[in-house]
């Protein structure tokens, strides 16, 4: 080598990551991947969108049906079928949302292991192109909201702080399974069966707080199911944006303290997520 | 007579500046190790890593590459050439970080172009304007600037036409022209490409040279990794070749691709796998072998380097009018030439007495074609006695060289080509 070598500008190259290559490219590359990809499924064919809200539409519909006919669980609740269809639209985001980013960095198996890309961005910007779809059909939720004849509160304004939680929870859940799922091909069986066990974890078919004639879960299992994150969240949106005389998840909890396990879980799944995505990022193309 | 020559090259790109030592680093490679565990037992579900819990420790290690140590100046362009699993594409991939080192150090200066094989960003669903926006990204533009660009990429690889088709309706030279506009259009300051050459119809790979020639003379910094030799020579600076993850060779891309070529052939001969003789008995072909100009045993040949060929016999029976006789076949088994000798003894006589060794050498000029080639060996009386013995394929060799040739043999030549002067324009 000769001495005389000029290397300046050289700058060291640390091999792939979570972010890698720069954070503008990062958000340029999330945006552009999950806008492309929602304009191509729900405005691609000429049924596009109206096919994506056909399933959750559908399930609203036997769902209703069976708990208010067959069950008549929720027959002694007025609201129950707005109820019922905001916590449908809510799920089906969370649930499309997990399944689709559990096999994205696989699905892109070309991109990770033959381009430098930033990892974070395949499982994300699924996740990102689901929210899409779920704030459409929010709006449609809320025009039925309105049509059925809840009136407009002050606290629907704090409807997006628990969409953010959702969204938060739904891309670390995400990213957890999508760098396990390059590791473990069984966690795509493991997560259908675990995302059937939330649904029902998750007070979407039952009202919680119901009391006398109408009493449905004990007080044990309501404290129970507010350890569940999404369950907490759920609640609080009933309260906020259906019925202020529902059950708070504080209350459904059993006192404010009683909610601090299910925050717990929250943060541990978001710490989780970031540490196992950013020690599995520099890896998965030798794995894949 | 007018002779037609195709231009091959650009004549402005031609002459683009040779980076000289002391120019500024594009590329530096200190002490690279990388190693990959290859588990014996794959461990790929939470249920076999339950059932077995240590089933995943039983890995062996393969070391891919084991202290690599190079350096690229700004403007070169630089092959990487190897046998498979040589590791030259483990050096693409950590160069362009899609792998991490274990250890060692890289740095670069300049943008770097982040793919290393041509069209891996692309999307079967999305149109080809999609998808150049998207690879746009993916390069390090802002989406705006990849906007500007769109219909220079598009006009270059002539798809106006085709542009707001969706990929998984295009032909697959359609699809290397876009990709390959797309890398050319990113403007990167370094470029890793993975064997991309050879693709398109003949002008659109036309066009590809003068590109490369283009980025040549742009000062772009190239890193290729390739097996064809002609364009190692056509387009490299210099050359490296790696050979189970260390340099083997670095420096003029015509000695590294002879180098890779000789290292190529010798491990692809088989030794020690000779037919079994054929023949009436009488004699037998003990041995048969080529050497080199030092008188060392080889399996290969340079281009145009002269056949040495050596044959040892053992007569049997007394025989009169021994002659041994040899057949140059392709690798097709077209006998290609013969050549033999009569035997006679230091005396004069043609009659050999039973348990003589007959030691045979020749010498010919090699005008054969770069490939693998067969000898057949035989000995015969010429008075009647029949063939004593004979061996198909008794030995088979491979001839290298980095010149393409039509034809079996090259054969020396003049030719010239001059201008009619009553017809000069």
């Amino acid at each position: 080598m000769t001495t005389t070598t000029p290397d300046a500008g050289l700058r060291d190259v640390n091999g792939p990551s979570a972010l890698g290559g720069g954070r503008r490219r990062f958000f340029d590359l999330l945006w552009l991947m999950s806008v492309t990809e929602f304009r191509r499924t729900y405005f691609g064919t000429v049924f596009g969108y109206l096919w994506s809200l056909v399933r959750p539409l559908m399930l609203f519909g036997v769902l209703l049906f069976v708990f208010t006919q067959v069950f008549k669980v929720g027959s002694g609740l007025d609201d129950y079928p707005v109820l019922l269809l905001l916590g449908i639209v809510q799920f089906t985001f969370f649930q499309e949302a997990t399944t689709a980013a559990l096999t994205s960095v696989v699905a892109q198996e070309g991109v990770v292991r033959k381009t430098q890309f930033p990892r974070l961005v395949i499982p994300l910007a699924t996740v990102l192109t689901s929210f899409f779809n779920f704030c459409l059909n929010l709006a449609i939720v809320l025009v039925f909201i309105l049509a059925w004849g809840v009136e407009p509160m002050w606290t629907w304004l704090l409807f997006p702080v628990a969409v953010a939680a959702l969204f938060v929870l739904t891309a670390t859940v995400s990213m957890i399974l999508s760098v396990l799922f390059v590791r473990f091909r069984d966690v795509a069986i493991i997560w259908t069966v675990l995302a059937q066990v939330l649904f029902y974890a998750t007070p979407i078919l039952y009202p919680l707080g119901l009391v006398g004639e109408e009493e449905f879960l004990s007080q044990r299992i309501e404290h129970l199911l507010m350890l569940n994150p999404l369950a907490v969240i759920f609640e609080q949106v009933r309260v906020w944006m259906l019925e202020p005389s529902a059950p708070t998840a504080a209350e459904a909890a059993g006192g404010a303290l009683h909610l601090l396990p299910a925050v717990v879980i929250y943060l541990g799944v978001c710490a989780f997520a970031v540490w196992i995505f950013n020690r599995e990022a520099p890896r998965i193309a030798e794995d894949l | 007579m007018p002779v037609d020559i195709p231009a091959t090259q650009a004549p402005a790109a031609r002459h683009a500046p040779v980076p000289k030592p002391g120019d500024p680093l594009a590329i530096q490679v200190e002490g690279l190790h990388k190693s990959f565990r290859i588990p014996t037992h794959r461990v790929d579900s939470f249920k076999e890593r339950l059932v077995r819990p240590f089933a995943a420790r039983d890995y062996r290690e393969l070391q891919a590459l084991q202290g690599i140590s190079f350096d690229v100046r700004k403007g070169e362009f630089f092959g990487i050439v190897g046998r498979n699993g040589s590791g030259k594409s483990t050096l693409l991939k950590l160069l362009a970080s899609i792998y991490r080192p274990d250890a060692g150090r890289i740095r670069m200066a300049g943008r770097l172009a982040p793919f290393i094989e041509l069209g891996v960003g692309f999307n079967m669903e999305l149109t080809a304007r999609e998808n150049v926006v998207l690879n746009g990204v993916m390069m390090g533009l802002t989406p705006g600037e990849t906007r500007r660009r769109l219909d220079a990429v598009i006009d270059f690889a002539e798809l106006e036409e085709f542009s707001e088709l969706k990929l998984k309706n295009y032909s697959s030279g359609m699809l290397v022209r876009l990709a390959f506009s797309v890398m050319m259009e990113a403007d990167a300051d370094v470029l890793l490409i993975d064997e991309v050459l050879a693709v398109g119809d003949a002008s659109f790979q036309q066009k590809c040279a003068d590109a490369f020639h283009a980025m040549k003379a742009a000062g772009k910094t190239i890193v290729l990794v390739t097996h064809e030799m002609a364009t190692v020579e056509e387009y490299c600076h210099r050359a490296m070749l790696i050979d189970g993850g260390h340099i083997r060779q670095m420096g003029d891309p015509a000695e590294t691709g002879r180098e890779y070529l000789k290292l190529n052939f010798e491990r692809g001969v088989d030794t020690g796998d000779q037919a079994p003789g054929e023949g009436a008995g009488g004699a037998q072909l003990l041995d048969c072998w080529l050497e080199d100009a030092a008188g060392e045993r080889t399996t290969t040949l340079e281009h145009g380097e002269r056949i040495r060929l050596r044959a040892e016999i053992e007569v049997e029976r007394e025989a009169t009018g021994l002659q041994v006789g040899f057949v140059l076949a392709n690798a097709d088994g077209l006998g290609l030439f013969e050549f033999g000798t009569p035997v006679q003894t230091e005396e004069g006589s043609d009659a050999i007495p039973a348990g003589t060794r007959v030691l045979v050498k020749a010498d010919l000029e090699n005008p054969l074609a770069p490939g693998r080639h067969f000898i057949h060996c035989g000995a015969q009386s010429t008075r009647g006695g029949g063939v004593y013995s004979y061996v198909h394929n008794a030995l088979d060799f491979v001839v290298f060289g980095t010149v393409g040739t039509k034809g079996i043999v090259s054969i020396e030549h003049e030719i010239e080509a001059t201008l009619e002067p009553e017809r000069k324009p």
